[in-house]
């Protein structure tokens, strides 16, 4: 219920909102979870195994229990903590994991065969019989126990991620971290303070401390104003600091607000990569629970949170509250109630030499045992020396002392420590290089005491940082001893819990002990404790009590689980924001791309490229017509490709002819300038790495070409070659490969329209095959290379890249004007396996020189880089399998790569299989379907015949093996 | 005769600007890489100065100013804008024209820094990254060299035929930040 | 996880490509025999502490690195430009 009193909510703007499906009203400010409680609403969810009612336990994100979904279609968000989930106009929410309703859940079922569902339950029942698991059990299970569920459609891609940088990145900003901030920001330093809420302040937005003389929240408000008006400070508030990573680097999860959100264009979430210098883990502690019998009734709440409640939103979680603890908290809490009007039944305070000045039923030295009312508190039960008592209260607020908040701490793999005093694991300094817990993460429970703390870990930052710190004013604040007993389950019968959002209870961490699940990394794994998206929060240090209990190892001893990455759940879509459609690779055009788009060329991927795949023409009706009909294009008259995708780098220096002997198999150095020679390349491991053709430009100037797949890869081995290798060489080298733009013009016709367009007409004889050099097209300075990857008479003609589309559409004119035109990727990919010349379908990482029958270009007379290792005999066995190429002989004329090739009578299985079709398609300048591929010893076999299997496509066929080389063997075309 | 026309990458994709941020096409004119042989970075250098009036510039650096500016281009590496490289440069360094194959742009604004920070990992604040800094470094999985040319200005380079994308993200990452403003 | 370029500082790790240890410097000579060629080509360590990396800062300047860090606690110790090391350790 609402109370009266201003709290940090603004009562002028009220905010309409739904909870399964019926409509509610609640105020700027509040939370989801605030304005339910508000509404009386105490049931919110249904528990993980046993679909026990659930309410809210909680006032942040180690929220347990009320998890729901929000949101509908591409936005639905499931588990979203109603703890944090900032109230806005319009926001649609519904329970989770209840069916038909949240009120009356069929499978609440389970929860009276507890007995048999305990911990290991899946473990042993669902053995057998052992293919039931993956089609009956898991199925099942899945369904019966979970939390919410994505919407199934694609993300609505509405978030973003991005960098940041600074010298000091304060997580958390409560009033540790807020006073380490101000320490540091007045010092100079570039301070980054990430805070989870949505205002900065901590608990001082819970509690009615003050600081400096006032309300702790007027406080933490102006001293946020100061720092948000420096240059050197940037305050992300709605951001949880998710991970902490090698280097200093840490994730961050940015909610927006509401209305900023909401706006076109906005995201909805950021991820972060914040890289810092050094960091302050400010993040403050959680409250611990206690277990007793059905602890886990809607209604049962933490004390700090009901303190919350009732302070910051003005919202009274119940009308008559029981406070039970072990430390003074739970009398903060009383006063705090009974300062806000709400009746306080009892005060149960488990230790035996506590006082109590406040006005109400005090319970020294007892406990409670039991709570009652199935679907909310109705009263509890408490025990003392003098016997038990039954005690009505719709709300209970519990705890059990604090647990500092220092799982970013364990993120690389550190271990914290036990702390007597305070009851509780605290950070050990240097668990992450570069980070510094501070306040109440590392055990300083008072406000005055966190201050300070603050200040003092800023200071000892900046003095590693190398930069003077400034004198600041530690604001007076409450300096309350810490004072605890501890208490981590009140002993009994029933099922007390202690991992809420598992349902893993008392008994569970027993049996595992009792099962000799004793380390409790196993007890962990064995009973579900501290997994799913709270990571045991509240429940972490509670189960490890119960479990040091029962083995009879101290708390020390048990030590705890690892945390890990992240801190709150992150959704992938958010981490991986930008990375759908458009955003997923970078797309790289060639100049001709809009003029082959519009000529209606299917465009293909060839690695970050498009590639146009054939140029319909009006009437064909599938690629193949085509296809065949660009081959013949080009055999009979000019086609005309962009090439510009090859890999191009231009290399000079005096050793630039030694640097290329090195890397090629071949020579180079004895090229003669305005000359081009095919190379291969092998890597150091003796297998060819790519191929391609280098021009020699001048004395100390080459142009290596690559493939269009490998060209980083070949830059990357060119440069290690150079650096790693041979940097006394005087070689230097870049890639102009977007520096120009290249069309191979092949086909008979290809000088006559070359020399329509050259300013200077070129000869057979005064360019011959494998020459190059320069010419002008009108103003226009160009490279020309007579080289053919189809096996006509053939030029490539580059000019700059800004001429490219304006060529390309001359060229076209041209070439259809002489019955040519352009021709694609199908037609290229054609025209190349009738000459038998290989791409990456054939030098695919296995394949040496000697498979491909090019162990010739091998040069003996000098070293390059592979050489050794190609020579090694397991490479030169006649029995690998050998280039060849194929033609059906059989009934069936289709030959298809990818298909493994067998004797003819053998039966096409594994290990009969003698090679495979690496490259196939139809000929139609032969008027059949060819092969390329490798076969055991296949140079020696040509003439026989063997079968081609293909299983995935179910297709055999009868080949012959021949020679690779299937059109004009003798070259005869290539230089007319 | 024919007559070639030159049509930059970045036809039809830009200016662009959205809310305090404008991107436009930078024309730098023409673009040389130069890379100074074994031993010969001082005589470059010096050959640089005479030349051009700007010596050669240190890694992460750049020199000059609009119409003439040295940037370092990588290891090695540095790209001359502007002038056409002096013949005299090529005894001591390996010359390419690298006028063609580059989409240049300026980003330019109050918040063009926060548009960066979107897509760069590079640490991008005042006091890091000054005007006159260059880097080598990455924008959204494009290789990219970015400098900073003015105190809200920076020169951005990418492969000519990544322009389409270069512009795609950086006008998305432009959107996400001027929807944050009020 | 960030590294440093030694022309460029401290870097991101998505700027740069891992190529494995830095015993990829140390190419044997053609004729150093089989075994030897087996060792450089094959066999590595693999400590659980110091290592030498070798790194191509790809998305970056193009420089080949060799970084020494701690394969245990993830520290980069130091980094030398691969055709520093080789000049000065030829």
């Amino acid at each position: 219920m609402r109370i009266e009193g201003a709290g940090l909510i603004n009562r002028d703007k009220p905010i309409g909102f739904s909870f399964d499906g019926r409509p509610y009203q609640g105020f700027e400010g509040d939370t989801l979870a605030s304005a339910l409680l508000a509404h009386d609403i105490r049931l919110v969810g249904r528990s993980f195994k046993y679909h026990r009612p659930r309410g809210i336990m909680t006032a942040g994100s180690e929220e347990p229990n009320g998890l729901v979904t929000v949101g509908l279609e591409a936005g639905q968000e499931p588990n979203v903590r109603a703890t944090t989930a900032e109230l806005y106009e319009g926001l649609l929410a519904r329970s989770q994991n209840r069916w038909p309703s949240l009120n009356w859940d069929l499978l609440s079922l389970n929860d009276l065969a507890a007995p048999f569902l305990g911990a290991g339950f899946y473990y042993k029942t669902f053995m057998w019989p052992r293919a039931f698991w993956e089609r009956v059990y898991e199925p099942v299970i899945r369904r019966a126990a979970g939390l919410g569920a994505l919407s199934g459609k694609p993300d609505n891609d509405r978030n973003e991620r991005g960098f940041a940088h600074c010298d000091l990145l304060i997580i958390g900003a409560g009033p540790t971290g807020l006073m380490a901030a101000w320490m540091a920001a007045k010092s100079g330093a570039d301070v980054i303070i990430c805070e989870e809420d949505t205002r900065t302040g901590g608990r001082l937005n819970a509690e009615t401390f003050e600081v400096g003389g006032k309300p702790g929240h007027q406080w933490a408000r102006a001293i946020t104003a100061r720092l948000s008006a420096m240059d050197n400070v940037r305050v992300m508030t709605r951001t949880s600091v998710t991970g902490a990573y090698d280097q200093g680097t840490y994730g961050a999860l940015e909610r927006l607000a509401p209305d900023v959100a909401k706006r076109k264009g906005a995201p909805d979430e950021a991820f972060w990569r914040i890289v810092a210098k050094r960091s302050i883990l400010a993040a403050g502690a959680l409250e611990r629970p206690i277990a007793f019998q059905n602890n886990d009734r809607p209604g049962i709440m933490m004390a700090g949170a009901v303190r919350a409640y009732i302070n910051r939103w003005r919202v009274s979680p119940g009308r008559s509250v029981a406070v039970f603890g072990n430390n003074d908290g739970a009398h903060q809490t009383v006063a705090d109630l009974q300062a806000a009007g709400v009746h306080v039944s009892a005060l149960i305070d488990a230790r035996h030499h506590a006082s109590c000045d406040l006005e109400v039923p005090f319970f020294p030295g007892a406990m409670v045992c039991n709570a009652h009312g199935r679907k909310g508190l109705e009263a509890i039960t408490i025990r003392q020396a003098s016997g038990s008592e039954k005690i009505q209260a719709d709300c209970l607020a519990i705890s059990g002392g604090w647990n500092p908040t220092l799982h970013l701490s364990c993120h690389m793999g550190g271990r914290p420590e036990w702390n007597p005093d305070v009851q509780a694991f605290l950070p050990v300094e240097g668990m992450v290089p570069g980070m510094r817990a501070a306040g109440a993460c590392r055990g300083k429970f008072s406000t005055r005491a966190c201050l300070e703390d603050g200040a003092q870990t800023a200071r000892n930052v900046l003095e590693d940082l190398g930069i003077r710190p400034a004198r600041v004013v530690i604001p007076k604040a409450g300096d309350n001893a810490f004072d605890i007993s501890p208490l981590w389950a009140v002993p009994g019968r029933g099922r007390a819990w202690v991992d809420f959002q598992n349902d893993v209870t008392v008994k569970d961490i027993k049996q595992a002990a009792t099962e000799n699940f004793r380390s409790v990394e196993h007890m962990k794994r064995y009973t579900t404790q501290g997994m799913a998206p709270d990571q045991g929060k509240n429940s972490n240090v509670v189960a490890l009590a119960v479990l040091a209990e029962a083995t009879g190892q101290g708390i020390p001893e048990t030590g705890t689980t690892t945390f890990r990455p992240p801190f709150v759940p992150v959704p992938i879509a958010t981490m991986g924001a930008g990375g759908s459609g458009k955003g997923f690779a970078p797309q790289r055009y060639m100049t001709s791309h809009k003029a082959s788009v519009a000529r209606g060329a299917p465009m293909i991927e060839v690695g970050l490229w498009y590639r146009p795949s054939y140029f319909p023409l009006k009437g064909e009706t599938t690629w193949r017509q085509s296809c065949d009909r660009e081959v013949n294009m080009v055999r009979q008259a000019v086609g005309v490709a962009d090439v510009s995708t090859l890999g191009k780098i231009d290399i000079q220096g005096k050793d630039a002819g030694a640097f290329l002997d090195f890397v090629y198999t071949n020579n180079f150095s004895t090229l003669k300038t305005g000359r081009v020679r095919y190379g291969l390349m092998l890597r150091e491991d003796g297998h060819v790495m790519d191929d391609g053709t280098t021009a020699r430009l001048g004395d100390r100037h080459y142009l290596l070409t690559t493939t269009t797949a490998a060209a980083g890869d070949v830059m990357r081995h060119l440069e290690f070659a150079h650096q790693c290798l041979q940097p006394q060489m005087d070689v230097r080298m870049i890639s102009v490969t977007e520096q120009w733009a290249q069309f191979a013009v092949a086909g008979p016709k290809a000088r006559d329209l070359l020399n329509d367009l050259l300013n200077e007409p070129v000869g057979d004889e005064s360019w011959p095959f494998m020459s190059c050099g320069e010419v002008a097209i009108g103003g226009v300075q160009a490279r020309l290379f007579r080289i053919s990857f189809s096996g006509e008479q053939g030029y490539e003609l580059a000019v700059p890249a800004r001429f490219g589309n304006s060529l390309f559409r001359v060229l076209l004119d041209r070439a259809e004007a002489m019955g040519g035109g352009p021709y694609g990727m199908e037609a290229l990919n054609i025209l190349r396996i009738e000459k038998g010349f290989i791409t990456h379908a054939e030098i695919d990482g296995r394949v040496t020189a000697f498979d491909l029958g090019m162990g010739r270009m091998v040069s003996a007379k000098k070293d390059c880089i592979g050489k050794a290792a190609s020579m090694r005999p397991g490479l030169m066995d006649e029995a690998r399998g050998q280039l060849i190429g194929l033609k059906p002989v059989g009934a069936v004329k289709e030959l298809t790569a990818g298909a493994h090739l067998f004797a003819e009578g053998d039966e096409a299985v594994r290990v009969n299989s003698q090679g495979y079709i690496s490259s196939a398609g139809f000929s139609p300048t032969l008027g059949h379907f060819m092969g390329m591929g490798f076969l055991q010893r296949g140079r020696a076999r040509h003439g026989e015949v063997v079968r081609m299997v293909d299983h995935l496509r179910e297709l055999q066929a009868l080949c012959e093996v021949i020679d690779p080389v299937l059109f004009d063997p003798e070259g005869g075309r290539v230089r007319g | 005769m024919v007559d070639l026309i030159a049509i930059s990458p970045l036809e039809g994709l830009l200016p662009l600007s959205i809310g305090t941020v404008t991107l436009s096409e930078d024309d730098p004119g023409v673009m040389t890489g130069i890379a100074a042989y074994k031993g010969k970075e001082k005589a470059l250098s010096t050959a640089l100065k005479k030349a051009h009036g700007m010596a050669a510039p240190g890694p992460n650096r750049a020199l000059g100013k609009a119409g003439a500016r040295a940037i370092w281009f990588g290891h090695g590496m540095i790209l001359l804008q502007g002038p056409k490289a002096d013949k005299a440069l090529m005894r001591h360094a390996a010359l390419t024209d690298q006028s063609d194959g580059w989409a240049v742009v300026r980003l330019s604004g109050a918040e063009a820094r926060d548009v960066l920070a979107r897509l760069t990992p590079i640490d991008l604040r005042e006091s890091v990254f000054k005007r006159g800094h260059t880097a080598r470094t990455e924008l959204a999985h494009m290789m990219a060299s970015i400098t900073r040319t003015g105190a809200q200005s920076w020169q951005i380079m990418v492969f000519q035929s990544f322009a389409k994308t270069l512009v795609h993200d950086l006008r998305r990452a432009m959107e996400r930040v001027a929807a944050r403003k009020v | 996880m960030r590294l440093i370029c030694p022309n460029c500082g401290e870097r991101d790790v998505r700027e740069f490509y891992y190529a494995g240890f830095a015993a990829a410097l140390d190419r044997p000579a053609e004729d150093a025999g089989v075994e030897v060629w087996d060792d450089y080509l094959h066999n590595r360590d693999n400590p659980a502490g110091e290592a030498r990396d070798l790194w191509y800062h790809e998305s970056g300047c193009s420089a080949w690195v060799v970084v020494r860090r701690d394969t245990a606690s993830h520290a980069v110790l130091a980094a030398e430009l691969a055709c520093d090391v080789k000049a000065g350790g030829a």
